[in-house]
């Protein structure tokens, strides 16, 4: 099964990157193999919809579980829908994180941002 | 078929006097419009406080997807450049991203893409006295202000009299949509060199539309003005120096309109519209 | 690295002025300039070092060969966005054009393709200090990922520094949003004017949408003492911290025209403004940030 981490360099104790659309690159860990794969995020580079894309782009690489700090609700929309689960990390590296979650020590995430989108424009 | 002459004003940046000028022309001339280009920030209300007589939803078109008859090829999301669609385990469409350029429908090849109407926002048309005023309201989340400039211009295409623009400031799209079809452009500057930075910058769009121009000096103090200069040395005619009056600053933060006041200098607002319809003519 | 973003709502209320002040007053090591459009941080600060310059790349734009072109005009038909026209040739308005790439997939003989668009330049200076800042071009419609990008390379160059001061953007658009992210404490200058309260309100919600801490200051409130004090019961009442006043004060034209800071003056407003700093640090050295 394959996790997704949104990361700030190509290393797998890399720290977890804050944003989860805009992240530089995301690992992707494969748990049966245990394998490391790393993406660059071309979301990153996008004007708009960049939780989006990095959202379609994980589905598009068969990742089931995702681990991060946070995701916007446009995000949320398209891996709900495509049954993707999401938890928090917790502070340490990427290593640290997926060995968190193998030892069933992380929490789902439950807050939701609004998103960096034009929300408040009246 | 009227016909028009449409006066734009603009700045580099905010708060150099765009709205006091345009406001004030159009009070003074009293048989025209007053146009609010400003979607995003619009002001010029808080001075007309006009009596609204109607309002025009601004509609864009955006995609519908049928999901019976989608077979999840993916062709709509891959093809989006906005990343408005997204396949989960079916598509997903983000209404506020979506650009409405029509390309999904186009591309989809099993016919299930249609495009269905939505409303971005309003343009309402008022009166104050006799002026006529036109704005519009971008509603939330929406992206763009340029569906709504455009509405407006469409609806005073046509219209008689002089018409004065209240452009947004900066140089970005929103204003070269705005000034597109001026006949005439009123650029205010600031007494210091963020202002006449902006007034460069400003003047360059100008130029590159190819409009006819004049500067206003607005909030003048006494000692040098790199904002005169530069007009000085470009050789782009100065209609008039207004200078820094505590007066006409509470005035206007009041929301008064300074002609329809009791204002000792109102004059200037008169001898400046005179000007401009000279240069026009 | 903490953020401090100086923020207005409306133009022309004080904002670069203001922070320009705040660098100087906070001897700071790190700055930006979030206003792409229209910035102006640069004439009051001083470097030696001519700056790096980046090419900062928007949307892709529209771009037709005409040797391939059949003239069938289909590109113009499907253009939603009016930018396709027409002079002896089919040819792409850049400024119109949106990058949806329409054209492209209609064309019959291939003779359109998106290309890579320079959207506005970025620009670093590194020396005793890091000033991150850009311009965007005339006529183009990215500036929210400008901001970002501005961002961006102030944080990658200034790792170690605790505090950044970021002048913001006017309005309330995407620009400011992307100025939000991160940030946390947002200071606005209001303006005492009927037109300054509305766009401060709006801009308050804003950043109330996102969670930043906020704190209020009155810029030229001497001009309008009424309304001053319609913002300061707008504060009180809505829970907003109130940092201070700062009178109109021709010495800040002075100031900004021989490239100076306001508080390089012994003058009332330099005066305010100090005050108005010291307060922010206070809230922000208790909240923990400093």
């Amino acid at each position: 099964m394959r996790i997704a981490l949104p990361v700030n360099d190509k290393d797998i104790k890399s720290e977890i990157c804050p944003s989860f659309g805009r992240t530089p690159y995301f690992l992707i860990y494969d748990t049966a193999e245990k394998s490391s794969v790393f993406l660059d995020n071309l979301a990153a580079q996008s004007a708009g919809g960049a939780g989006i894309k990095a959202a379609q782009m994980l589905i598009d690489h068969c990742v089931k579980i995702i681990i991060a700090p946070r995701y916007g609700e446009n995000a949320a929309k398209v891996l709900i829908d495509g049954d993707i689960k999401v938890y928090k990390n917790i502070a340490g590296t990427a290593e640290e994180n997926i060995k968190a979650y193998e030892n069933n020590q992380l929490d789902i995430l439950a807050d939701i941002h609004p998103g960096f989108h034009n929300h408040g424009n009246k | 078929m009227g016909t028009n002459k449409r006066i734009a004003v603009l700045s580099g940046k905010g708060g150099t006097g765009k709205t006091l000028i345009s406001v004030n022309l159009a009070a003074a001339d009293g048989n025209g419009y007053y146009v609010d280009c400003d979607v995003e920030e619009p002001n010029g209300h808080l001075y007309f406080k006009p009596q609204i007589c109607e309002e025009k939803a601004v509609l864009v078109l955006i995609p519908k997807v049928n999901y019976e008859l989608c077979t999840g090829c993916k062709d709509c999301v891959n093809f989006c450049k906005f990343n408005a669609l997204a396949f989960g385990k079916k598509v997903i469409l983000f209404k506020e991203i979506c650009h409405s350029c029509g390309g999904c429908a186009l591309v989809c090849s099993d016919k299930a893409i249609t495009e269905t109407e939505k409303t971005v926002g309003i343009v309402n048309i008022g009166i104050s006295e006799n002026v006529k005023t036109v704005g519009g309201m971008m509603n939330t989340g929406e992206a763009s202000g340029i569906p709504i400039i455009k509405k407006i211009l469409e609806y005073i295409k046509d219209k008689s009299g002089y018409i004065f623009i209240d452009c947004p400031p900066g140089s970005a799209c929103i204003v070269m949509e705005s000034i597109k079809d001026a006949d005439y452009c009123i650029l205010v500057a600031e007494p210091t060199i963020f202002g006449a930075h902006n007034l460069a910058m400003v003047y360059e769009l100008v130029r590159l539309f190819d409009k006819p121009c004049g500067v206003v000096l607005n909030k003048c103090t006494d000692g040098h003005n790199p904002s005169e200069e530069f007009c000085r040395e470009k050789g782009i005619e100065i209609l008039v120096k207004i200078p820094f009056d505590k007066e006409l600053g509470e005035l206007n933060s009041n929301g008064k309109i300074a002609v329809r006041e009791d204002y000792k200098n109102k004059e200037l607002f008169y001898s400046l519209l005179n000007k401009v319809k000279e240069a026009v003519e | 690295m903490k953020q401090l973003l100086i923020l207005s709502g409306k133009g022309g209320t004080g904002k670069t002025t203001v922070a320009g002040a705040f660098i100087k007053l906070n001897n700071a090591k790190a700055y930006a300039d979030c206003d792409v459009d229209a910035p102006n941080l640069h004439l009051i600060t001083r470097h030696k070092d001519m700056p790096i310059k980046k090419d900062y790349y928007g949307l892709p734009k529209a771009h037709i060969e005409t040797n391939s072109c059949m003239g069938c005009g289909l590109c113009q038909t499907n253009c939603r966005f009016g930018a396709i026209s027409y002079n002896d040739g089919y040819f792409v308005e850049g400024n119109a054009c949106e990058g949806c790439g329409v054209c492209e997939l209609v064309c019959p003989a291939h003779a359109v393709s998106l290309k890579k668009a320079v959207a506005g330049e970025l620009f670093l200076y590194k020396d005793d200090s890091v000033f991150s800042t850009a311009k965007l071009k005339m006529g183009s419609g990215t500036s929210g990922k400008l901001v970002t990008e501005v961002k961006k390379q102030l944080i990658e160059n200034a790792k170690e520094v605790d505090l950044a001061i970021i002048d913001g953007s006017p309005g309330i658009g995407c620009p400011v949003i992307a100025s939000l992210s991160g940030v946390d404490m947002a200071l606005i200058v209001a303006e005492p004017s009927v037109s300054g309260i509305s766009d401060m309100e709006r801009i308050i919600k804003t950043a109330r949408y996102f969670g930043t801490e906020i704190a209020v200051c009155v810029n030229k409130y001497d001009t309008n003492l009424v309304n001053t004090e319609r913002i300061e019961v707008f504060c009180a009442n809505n829970d907003i911290v109130y940092v201070g006043r700062i009178p109109y004060d021709s010495a800040a034209v002075v100031a900004i025209n021989s490239g100076k800071s306001i508080v390089e003056f012994d003058c009332p407003g330099g005066n305010a403004v100090k005050a108005v700093y010291a307060r922010v640090i206070e809230i922000m050295q208790k909240k923990g940030d400093l």
